[in-house]
């Protein structure tokens, strides 16, 4: 057993027993004692004050201190720097400053030095360049070649990517190749005070819980991180930063995976991430048609649809507009959810909406409680009262 | 075709609870399933072998009873199954858990393409099919949709954010499946009942069997340490509209006014 507690040392304080998220610590006789549900995650480990939980984790630290930096690898699609890799920056610029550290931009492309002067502009200290004619876009061998050698070569201590479809398939391989650790869809990230150690905190167990991740022992700390959740800085035109070129050295074996061709789908999909306004809906609208209420409200909106997994599942409205956790997370300035229960898998994917408004005939739906104006009532009366004040309004204006 | 599966029991979290008082999982009854997207993994191996011929092995990580999901993997029709199950093992965060399954498939020998699930609902980080194609140092295409072998190459459609693309790629290689790439089916009932069977072909293997290093594996294993867990913070302030429908949408579009969301 990887995870157990010296019975002669517990004090009975039961601190260890809110530590564990899954319930498996029990107090018998006014001891703590770890039951057959624990899984040897360590949660409980740093909790007790007594020190009586021990762990057969390798202990002590390699040596880090070597590791210095905070690294963001920019993301590129169609030429254009993806705008997850300015928030990287803004949240990266705050890691930077806790630890006393540059903040250090990686482009990574067949022709990036055009981007080197936005990472500057954006907080960059330092921007180190990867060009090479192989490292074309959506192609993770190639640039895990580029930036496992880079990350080895520097040596930062914090290398950030956005949670993005090619930087989940990127972070991981590169992750493996340094052996070190990574925690992936991180939504919060900050410095420990005392150890300098990254904390990443990540949705878990399908949004039910949020754990905070960190890696004590292995450098650099990698995370990917949850696109629209951290806040893009402002630009500082005319802000510099010292720009170095990288050597890369691909391998035959990196182009063993060819793009034939990108199909642009007829139904283009839907990148909710980006979208001001979203109005969803779930099982209380009841069928397709009941979707065209919906889009009517968007419409007036200037607003995207999305849907809970069962509107898709029903076939109400594409895959692609699905919002949760099987779904894609949004962060809107508005959200308003009509006939949705708010099952913890949706919520874990809007949330972070800033100002929610949910419709819902249940006043107990789970929705009303992140919501930021309930209304408890029927969608098929509330939302033509809505259509017809806004086209009121408009006519009026 | 040799084609592994990679396959895990995972709680069914859309039954998962949180004790309000305690902050912690309520996992009591709730039941273990095969995680959605292995399921679709295995779909498309069964289907490629039913094509071309070969071999499906179905491999797991974890504690006895994820026996389980082999036994389904079994009766979905794969030809074997290799449980990972060890004390040891346990506690391990993605960089152990693919060194683990990584040293497992090297031990089965030859293999033509590895397919997994895109990701587990427990953890939801999408990370083993790359840390495993990384360490056995073969391509990955992840998040495919449409699968097809010609000769020694994969030809695939994978799910890009603006299409689908097109890639192709020599052999071995591994894959990850969404729900997209196909329908599974169902156990044939008495493939399950055989799977039940001591003589079944699923073995049983721990660290020894597969040449795993004992600091490599579990949570000695593994850098990534959790801190704590808490439930989401829930800080709003939630105003209740009441009243008629007109009444509810008066005081809203005030409110959307105040907000300047209108």
């Amino acid at each position: 057993m990887a995870v157990w507690i010296e019975k002669e040392e517990c004090g009975g304080c039961e601190s260890c027993l809110e530590a564990c998220p899954l319930g498996a610590i029990k107090m018998i006789d006014g001891m703590a004692v770890i039951d057959e549900k624990c899984n040897s995650c360590g949660a409980c480990v740093e909790s007790c004050e007594q020190g009586a939980i021990k762990t057969d984790a390798a202990a002590g630290k390699a040596d880090i201190s070597a590791f210095k930096d905070v690294w963001v690898v920019a993301e590129l699609r169609h030429g254009n720097v993806r705008p997850c890799t300015f928030e990287l920056l803004g949240c990266g610029r705050g890691l930077a400053n806790a630890l006393g550290q540059r903040l250090c931009a990686v482009v990574a492309g067949r022709n990036v030095k055009a981007h080197a002067t936005p990472m500057a502009e954006h907080g960059a200290d330092l921007v180190y360049l990867l060009e090479d004619a192989g490292l074309a876009e959506g192609l993770a061998l190639p640039h895990t070649r580029a930036i496992s050698d880079a990350v080895r070569e520097k040596k930062p201590a914090v290398v950030l990517l956005g949670a993005t479809p090619f930087g989940r398939e990127l972070a991981p391989r590169v992750s493996r190749r340094l052996g070190v650790g990574l925690t992936a869809d991180c939504t919060e990230l900050g410095i420990d005070g005392q150890s300098r150690d990254l904390l990443q905190t990540r949705p878990a167990w399908g949004g039910n819980l949020m754990a905070t991740i960190f890696s004590p022992r292995t450098r650099p700390q990698m995370s990917t991180v949850r696109p629209g959740v951290m806040k893009a800085p402002g630009r500082e035109p005319g802000r510099k930063a010292e720009t170095v070129q990288l050597k890369v050295n691909l391998r035959p074996e990196d182009t063993r995976l060819e793009i034939l061709e990108l199909k642009k789908e007829l139904h283009k999909r839907v990148d909710l991430s980006d979208a001001k306004i979203i109005v969803s809906g779930g099982n209380g609208v009841g069928s397709k048609d009941g979707f065209r209420l919906i889009e009517a409200l968007a419409e007036l909106l200037g607003a995207e649809v999305g849907g809970t997994r069962i509107a898709v599942e029903e076939g109400w409205i594409t895959q692609d507009r699905q919002v949760g956790q099987t779904g894609q997370s949004v962060c809107p300035d508005l959200y308003i959810a009509c006939g949705i229960s708010g099952a913890i898998q949706h919520r874990s994917g809007m949330a972070g909406a800033k100002t929610i408004v949910a419709i819902n005939t249940d006043p107990n739906a789970p929705i009303f409680t992140i919501a930021d104006i309930a209304i408890v009532g029927d969608l098929y009366r509330v939302v033509p009262e809505l259509i017809a004040a806004l086209k009121e309004r408009r006519v009026e204006q | 075709m040799d084609i592994v599966v990679l396959v895990k029991q995972v709680p069914n979290t859309a039954e998962v609870k949180i004790d309000q008082k305690t902050g912690t999982l309520m996992r009591e009854g709730v039941e273990s399933i095969l995680n959605p997207d292995d399921a679709h993994a295995l779909e498309a191996a069964i289907q490629l072998r039913e094509r071309l011929g070969g071999k499906v092995t179905a491999i797991s990580m974890g504690p006895p009873q994820a026996m389980d999901v082999l036994r389904e993997a079994l009766g979905m029709g794969a030809d074997a199954g290799v449980l990972l199950t060890d004390r040891a093992f346990a506690g391990a965060d993605t960089l152990a858990t693919s060194y683990t399954l990584g040293k497992c498939i090297q031990k089965l020998g030859h293999f033509d393409m590895v397919i997994a699930g895109h990701q587990a609902i427990d953890g939801d980080t999408a990370q083993i099919g790359p840390q495993v194609a990384e360490y056995l140092d073969v391509p990955q295409v992840i998040r495919a949709t449409k699968l097809d072998v010609k000769g020694d190459m994969l030809l695939a459609e994978r799910t890009a954010e603006d299409g689908t693309e097109v890639v192709r790629c020599r052999l071995p290689v591994l894959v990850t499946v969404t729900k997209e790439a196909n329908r599974p089916r169902y156990p044939y009932i008495p493939a399950l009942m055989a799977a039940f069977d001591p003589n079944a072909p699923i073995r049983v293997w721990s660290p020894k069997d597969i040449g795993a290093e004992e600091n490599l594996i579990g949570l000695k294993g593994s850098p990534t340490q959790v801190q704590k867990t808490f439930s989401p913070k829930i800080e709003k302030n939630v105003e209740k509209l009441s009243g008629q429908p007109a009444e509810m949408v008066k005081a809203l579009m005030g409110r959307l006014k105040e907000r300047r969301l209108l």
